[in-house]
């Protein structure tokens, strides 16, 4: 699944200051009605961004706020996309126009998917990301995340650090189809799986 | 000398080493994949992805398709007891599973059920294989020693394609837990505990997920479908995934099983099976033990697993939290929950009782519920259904007549499938549109409309969701216990 790759990100940020957000909330099970990869913007946060399921906007929502609703960050509490590995979930965050979550952790399986998708996974310490989130919150807050160099800089200057791991900087910078990547190492597969069978003949013959 | 030449090993560092294919880069081994199970909400897309990219499966042989996510369980369900958006996933899961050669475990199969109930179930899941899933609670199966965890589609694309993962080199956690259960608590009650005293992150410390080993005498004591129980809600905790190391109680439980190696095969298997263990001078990257000699059973009260406590307790006060983002989160669930702050979690009125899903469906849960509920009756205000996690099991609980207790209590008694774990639009508890109701359930996820719009959800063990479904609200299992 490659994505046109995003060395850089430069947008407003919107805060969703909560720990714990899921992935059941970001796109809910009944939200998902075609086996398509496609279609879940506008379905983004659907319990909190609506009143009622295809009902009116919920205002109170910040997604539905101006400037917000042009978001390309969201600052979020900890274990941010915990819950259900649907992919859809980054899927619909992508559609919405989001580039990158700001948070001081991910749930695991979000992240991974998150980094498959162009999806800037940025782990900021809680106090530096509160400080962000409550900036958000109270007048239009512009980031830049580089992605090459881990770094996100504020407006007025101050500058944070994060880390990605080097396959998944490597992925968010190129694009790349992972499994062609993979496949070029078919050498060694192909040995691993010859020994394997003689080590572990239950695990194949089954 | 050998002794210092051979550093000390964790069970996750053995079965991690045994399937290292390649190390591309640093902090990442491209890791060889024994098993593969897709389902039909995430498998169409996954399957139609490869196809499009004129791939085919490496090794059809060792991936397996599950119908289980959002199938009606209705008694006599066929192709029209499925949600209209259902039939699309169904269809379109059954013909790509099809061109893609693998194992269907269709509706019509007697074998069908919920994935992580089927694959132990069929000696599919071994311990020692690693086996992933796009299903965040394929970690259930670590309660055979396997090294299972779930995974996105794009990753299952990746995994089917080429029979590897690349895997960052996991942290590792050690949760030991203490002493003896007490009666009437029980394996669910040891993990919702370890979640609600330890967080929702508890099992990432640094933000990183870990692998975690049970492990501690009240592990050990388990049988083999109360690690199940345990592993299955690892990822609530935050962690990678979850896993016990296997014993002989392992090897009796998947010995004889369809796919279990059997003879010479077993005999070798399982001496491999029972060196997979943690050395004792093994060093871990997180320690933690939890006592469970003086633990009460547990219900959740908010909108997150780590929104737990004892059943004799009481909701929180979120005031008296000092963290902003939590302080929130708690306000928004005692909100969402409709309960106020000191207000005691036993004697909540409840509409509906749900006992299923990959957490508590197997035969052991079903034997424990029915037990309690022989010649009682439960509350007439309460909606009660209990879905199997296999066909197997149902067979299973049919033959010793357990559906008949389940209905004479005044249970539902449905097919197999994940079912209201979650609502998907198929199987609902039939609230009506707007309403907010109450459900104690034997799930793994009280999220936010998890179990549907509105739907306030309190995670139990089976035992509380059956004392409480026969008082009419939430209540102390223990005194309905068998004496």
């Amino acid at each position: 699944m490659a994505f046109a790759p995003l060395p850089v990100v430069e947008g407003l940020a919107a805060a969703l200051w909560r720990e714990n957000i899921d992935t059941d909330i970001i796109i809910p099970s009944q939200e998902i009605t075609s086996p398509s990869r496609e279609g879940y913007g506008a379905k983004a946060f659907a319990p909190w961004r609506y009143l009622a399921a295809g009902g009116p906007e919920n205002h109170e929502f910040v997604l539905n706020r101006e400037p917000w609703r042009r978001a390309r960050v969201l600052v979020a509490g900890a274990n941010f996309g915990c819950g259900s590995s649907r992919e859809m979930a980054v899927w619909a965050l992508v559609q919405f126009g989001l580039q990158a979550i700001v948070a001081p952790s991910f749930g695991a399986i979000f992240r991974n998917n998150c980094v498959r998708n162009g999806l800037v996974p940025v782990v900021l310490p809680q106090a530096a990301a509160q400080a962000l989130a409550r900036q958000a919150e109270v007048a239009p807050l512009e980031l830049r995340i580089d992605v090459a160099a881990g770094e996100l800089r504020r407006p007025d200057g101050i500058m944070y650090h994060f880390e990605l791991a080097p396959g998944e900087r490597e992925m968010l910078l190129t694009g790349l189809d992972a499994i062609a990547r993979t496949l070029e190492l078919e050498d060694q597969i192909a040995t691993f799986e010859a020994r394997d069978r003689l080590a572990r003949p239950w695990a194949w013959n089954f | 000398m050998n002794r210092l030449s051979v550093p000390a090993r964790t069970i996750i560092d053995r079965i991690w080493d045994a399937h290292v294919v390649a190390r591309p880069e640093p902090g990442q081994a491209l890791l060889a994949i024994d098993r593969i199970f897709l389902h039909e909400r995430t498998g169409p897309a996954l399957l139609a992805g490869l196809a499009a990219s004129g791939r085919a499966p490496r090794h059809p042989a060792r991936i397996f398709g599950v119908m289980d996510h959002i199938v009606s369980t209705l008694p006599g369900r066929n192709e029209l007891s499925h949600g209209p958006s259902a039939r699309s996933f169904i269809t379109e899961f059954r013909n790509s599973a099809r061109s893609a050669g693998i194992r269907l475990f269709d509706l019509d199969d007697r074998l069908q059920g919920i994935v992580h109930v089927v694959s132990p179930e069929q000696g599919l899941a071994l311990p020692g294989l690693t086996l992933v899933c796009p299903d965040s609670h394929t970690g259930t199966v670590g309660g055979l020693g396997a090294l299972a965890w779930g995974i996105g589609s794009t990753e299952g694309e990746h995994a089917v394609a080429t029979g590897t993962l690349l895997t960052p080199e996991p942290k590792r956690m050690r949760v030991r837990f203490d002493g003896v259960l007490p009666g009437g608590v029980v394996a669910k009650d040891m993990i919702l505990a370890l979640i609600g005293r330890f967080g929702a992150s508890g099992g990432a410390p640094g933000g990183v997920a870990h692998a975690i080993e049970f492990a501690g005498p009240a592990v050990r004591a388990l049988p083999i479908e109360g690690r199940l129980t345990l592993c299955n809600m690892a990822v609530e905790f935050g962690a990678w995934t979850g896993l016990v190391a296997p014993d002989e109680d392992t090897l009796q439980w998947v010995a004889g099983r369809p796919h279990a190696p059997q003879g010479a095969h077993f005999d070798q298997a399982a001496a491999h099976w029972l060196a997979l263990r943690s050395d004792d001078d093994a060093a871990w990257d997180a320690e933690i033990t939890l006592d469970v000699a003086n633990l009460a059973p547990q219900v959740s009260w908010g909108t997150s697993p780590e929104h737990t406590g004892g059943v004799d307790g009481i909701v929180p006060d979120p005031s008296q939290e000092a963290d902003a983002a939590r302080r929130r989160a708690c306000e928004q669930a005692l909100a969402y929950m409709a309960l106020k702050p000191g207000q005691s979690l036993a004697g909540t009125p409840i509409d509906a009782a749900f006992i299923g899903s990959c957490t508590n469906s197997r035969l052991s849960d079903l034997r424990a519920a029915a037990a309690m509920l022989r010649g009682a009756k439960v509350a007439p205000s309460v909606k009660a259904i209990v879905v199997p996690g296999s066909m197997p099991v149902k067979a299973a609980a049919e033959a010793e007549g357990l559906h008949r207790v389940f209905e004479d209590a005044g249970f539902e008694w449905r097919a197999s499938g994940c079912s209201l774990c979650f609502f998907s639009g198929g199987d609902s508890f039939g609230f009506a549109e707007g309403s907010a109701r109450r459900v104690i359930s034997s799930t793994n996820r009280n999220f936010e409309g998890r179990q549907g719009p509105g739907v306030r959800t309190h995670l139990a063990s089976p035992l509380t969701v059956v004392a409480s479904a026969l008082a009419g609200h939430i209540t102390d299992p223990r005194p309905y216990l068998e004496s």
